[in-house]
């Protein structure tokens, strides 16, 4: 019999000296998975070094290991149960060790924590299940090992099952079971053992076989980091693993945080019975593209109203594997899926006690510490909440040529919140079209960035008086009438900016949705900031860029701004003493500078109309 | 996606991630099933070509038909192939037992292999089910100036997240089917037509499992004549892939020597 599916990796973690290679051995053992002749090997070298028979012999393969009687690195065996085929990995328990137990479960699906009936939870039972919880296995089983020890006493399980469960609730997992085992002996493992009479399963292989087989991550956005791009013809091939979610050819991907799009013109390949015409998450694909944009490795391709984050300040959960403790203002190499970005620790949030799972603040984190902290860098990094995409939501720290930290993406306060409330969109009674039929024209956001001064509420309040008297449903939102209302708690600090923008754009999606066109002028100088903007206003967002140089708009200064922030009256000041991203590639440029507000508003509304009108109203938009 | 296709997948990023990170980069081509999966890999990843060199690592001693085998294909898939041989046996660590001396010959001509054209990476065809030491590996996993082996000092290797800087003398190994069973690997040859060494196929109630110097390679007892009987025979096999290398079974620890000094 042949299987299709590929086996479920499982790991084993634990305290050190709490039997997880003993446990292994066994299972290995029961299963019928050890060749000809290992039985043997390992009676003799347990002989040699006159021990009694050792498990663990089986997985501790190297001689350093066998002589010092731990494990040093994870290693990976299979075997097979009447269901399915495991892989599974032995996770070392020694403190020393922990980037070796973090390689090992990265990979896992499912766990068995193992826990010494003697001696009960421990510092590494702790570690090991926040770790888990943080590396996203949430199927977890705990194994009571040595019961035979505490001469199969049902009191002395019951206190160590309740407390690890008690540990486990406190991190919000909830163990599949608790199963009391002997590994030396071989109890509840294969089958239910008569010598815990007061147990009544499941074995450990009942409780593998109940784990579930991640269903894998297809029917989520899509998510597509470019590996490479090749040119060995004239064609130019994008190279790269579908992450999550799926693709066929004639799909349009937009590429972040570029925001350049084209077509899947084809999907290449070597040795195929008949050409491939889509693909999902797992498969590593090779496409050329309808439009010769320019793609490069980093970049990540996903889809109209699902694209992914771009952030300059990127939130995280870390685990520190480094030998000295971070520090804030440490300079790093993040590597998110194929992108690379040198960062700076800005700020250590938060620091977690592992014994009572409790934050604290901190001013460093220690080798092996974990800790919430926020990443920043100049270029912009494309990622998602690990929370929702896991590919696309985790990376490495690198410092030198090592890896020194694992780090997930966290979800922002208000993303946390939505998800923590339940929150489910309700679908409308009135249909997008039947609203676009009612008033001739698409909803849609129309985003105006630029410098202070540029000309960006003078050409957006006369669009909007020039649009209304046409018939259309047009309306302003403004960044500074915004502050007086919806956003009047919010200051200027970088962050309280960047909640402004966020809200501004959210506010502009809700008109967009009931059919107005929307005009929003904001400065919004980050690229990161106008990138989220541009996600939360989904397909009928156009970002429109109101150039005029500095010069310009300082001479016009119509707010008397410039020469306050000149005067250091006004800190971070949008191209004084704060920088701005210019768009990279904006759907239209109108400069002020160059040609009057007059020609500048013909341009706007040419565009409004080619891009804005029915389908049906099309052909004669050119009269608006 | 079948779970071949998800191994083939897994193996082309690899090589994409190796073949965009390391330069120079070759790949090992022992003629063995193994490597010749790996060739058909990598052509795959790269579209039908073969955008760095095969290297042949050749100790004089292979069997008549891995040599016709080498000639063939290195001309049918347009190969560039590198071929280097082995230093002479009585050169090797006279501690080590006979049959590891002799393999630490393909060693130590590999390693002069990578010092005479500079490559950064060597591309290796192990797997991890082959041998507990194996079992062990990093998919991207360095290696010391002398091609040594520190596997107390492993680097991380989390999320697909590799290790591809180095400090400069040293070289990375990359094992794109660490994850591939023996089983996996001729189900993918039956799968995809991948041409082999005729010594796989019994004949005269043996065949060869796993194929190395003539002289201290022995085939097992096995009536398996095509692929199909292959594979029905692993699908039911307790005997170790390797119990025909004599190497291996010498001492106890005798192939862990050999690979911390850098055997593959």
């Amino acid at each position: 019999m042949h299987r299709t599916s590929l086996p479920l990796p499982i790991v084993v973690v634990g305290h050190v000296d709490h039997g997880k290679s003993t446990l292994i051995g066994r299972l290995l053992h029961e299963t019928g998975a050890l060749a000809d002749g290992k039985l043997e090997a390992i009676r003799e070298m347990s002989r040699k070094r006159a021990m009694p028979f050792e498990w663990s012999f089986v997985l501790d393969a190297l001689q350093a290991e066998r002589d010092q009687g731990i494990t040093i690195d994870s290693t990976q065996l299979r075997f097979r149960t009447r269901k399915r085929e495991y892989v599974i990995i032995d996770a070392p328990g020694h403190k020393e060790f922990l980037r070796n137990m973090v390689t090992g479960a990265a990979q896992a699906e499912a766990a068995l924590l193992v826990v010494d009936a003697t001696e009960g939870v421990r510092e590494q039972s702790r570690r090991h299940a926040f770790l888990l919880q943080l590396l996203g296995v949430t199927q977890i089983a705990v194994v009571v090992n040595k019961v035979d020890l505490v001469g199969y006493g049902e009191q002395a399980f019951a206190r160590v099952a309740a407390e690890i469960a008690r540990y486990l609730a406190g991190l919000g997992l909830k163990p599949a079971s608790v199963i009391p085992v002997s590994g030396r002996e071989g109890d509840n493992i294969a089958a239910v053992s008569p010598r815990t009479p007061w147990y009544r399963g499941p074995s450990v292989l009942d409780q593998l076989d109940a784990f579930e087989l991640n269903s894998g991550t297809a029917d989520r956005a899509l998510r597509l980091p470019v590996q490479d791009v090749y040119k060995f013809d004239h064609r130019r091939i994008v190279a790269g693993r579908i992450e999550s979610g799926r693709l066929k050819v004639g799909d349009r991907l937009i590429f972040a945080p570029s925001g350049k799009s084209a077509h899947i013109a084809s999907i290449e390949g070597w040795n195929r019975h008949a050409p491939q015409i889509s693909a999902v998450a797992g498969q590593s694909i090779a496409i050329t593209l309808d439009d010769d944009i320019f793609v490069e490795r980093g970049q990540i391709a996903s889809r109209a109203g699902a694209l992914p984050g771009v952030f300059h300040d990127l939130p995280v959960r870390l685990f520190w594997l480094g030998r000295k403790p971070l520090v804030a203002g440490q300079r790093l190499k993040l590597r998110l899926a194929t992108a690379e970005h040198w960062v700076n620790v800005t700020r250590i949030e938060r620091v977690l006690d592992l014994d009572r799972i409790t934050w604290h603040d901190g001013e460093d984190v220690p080798p092996n510490g974990i800790a919430d902290v926020v990443l920043h860098s100049r270029s912009a990094i494309v990622a998602d909440a690990f929370a929702d995409i896991a590919d696309t939501g985790r990376a490495v720290l690198m410092d030198g040529y090592e890896i020194v930290a694992g780090a997930t993406v966290r979800r922002s306060a208000a993303e946390e919140q939505a998800a923590a409330r339940n929150i489910t969109a309700v679908a409308h009674a009135v249909q997008r079209e039947e609203r676009e039929r009612a008033n001739g024209h698409r909803g849609g956001v129309l985003w105006l960035t630029g410098l202070s001064g540029a000309g960006k509420s003078t050409l957006a309040m006369a669009l909007e008086r020039r649009l209304f008297d046409r018939g259309w449903q047009a309306y302003v939102i403004d960044g500074d009438n915004l502050r007086r209302g919806l956003n009047a708690d919010l200051g200027f600090t970088p962050e309280e900016r960047s909640e402004n923008i966020r809200r501004a754009a959210a506010a502009a999606a809700l008109f967009a949705e009931a059919g107005t066109l929307t005009i929003a002028a904001l400065i919004s100088p980050s690229e990161a900031d106008r990138a989220r903007a541009k996600s939360l206003g989904g397909e009928g967002f156009r970002e429109v860029y109101v150039k005029a140089d500095l010069a310009t708009c300082e001479a016009r200064d119509p707010k008397g701004l410039y020469r306050r922030a000149r005067r250091g009256e006004i800190p971070a000041f949008t191209g004084v003493s704060a920088p701005y991203d210019e768009p990279a590639s904006p759907d239209l440029v109108v400069d002020t500078s160059a040609a009057g507000i007059e020609r500048c508003l013909e341009q706007l509304t040419e565009f409004v109309a080619r891009e804005f009108a029915a389908p049906s109203e099309r052909a004669v938009s050119a009269g608006l | 996606m079948s779970d071949l296709d998800a191994l083939e997948s897994r193996s082309v990023y690899v090589l994409r991630e190796a073949f965009r990170k390391i330069k120079p980069l070759a790949m090992l081509w022992s003629l063995g099933k193994d490597s010749n999966v790996m060739v058909w890999l990598a052509r795959k990843a790269f579209l039908g070509h073969l955008p760095f060199p095969v290297v042949h690592v050749d100790t004089g001693r292979k069997f008549p038909e891995m040599y016709a085998f080498r000639e063939r294909y290195a001309r049918e898939w347009d190969l560039d192939l590198i071929t280097g041989d082995c230093p002479p046996v009585e050169d090797m660590d006279q501690t080590l037992p006979l049959a590891a001396r002799l393999a630490a010959r393909k060693t130590a001509g590999l390693k002069q292999l990578i010092e005479r054209h500079r490559f950064a990476g060597i591309i290796a065809g192990i797997r991890r089910d082959e041998q507990a030491t194996r079992a062990k590996e990093r998919v991207f996993s360095p290696r010391g100036e002398n091609c040594e082996w520190d596997f107390r000092g492993q680097p991380p290797e989390i999320w697909d997240q590799f290790m591809t800087e180095f400090p400069p003398g040293t070289h990375v190994r990359i094992h794109p089917l660490l994850h591939w069973t023996e089983l996996d690997i001729w189900r993918y040859i039956q799968r995809e037509r991948i041409p082999l060494v005729e010594l796989y196929f019994a004949r005269g109630g043996k065949r060869y499992r796993s194929l190395g110097d003539r002289d201290i390679t022995f085939p097992v007892p096995s009536d398996a004549a095509t692929i199909e009987e292959i594979i029905a025979e692993l699908e039911t096999t307790k005997v170790a892939e390797r119990a025909g290398r004599a190497m291996d079974h010498e001492s106890e620890d005798a192939f862990e020597r050999l690979r911390v000094a850098g055997y593959l």
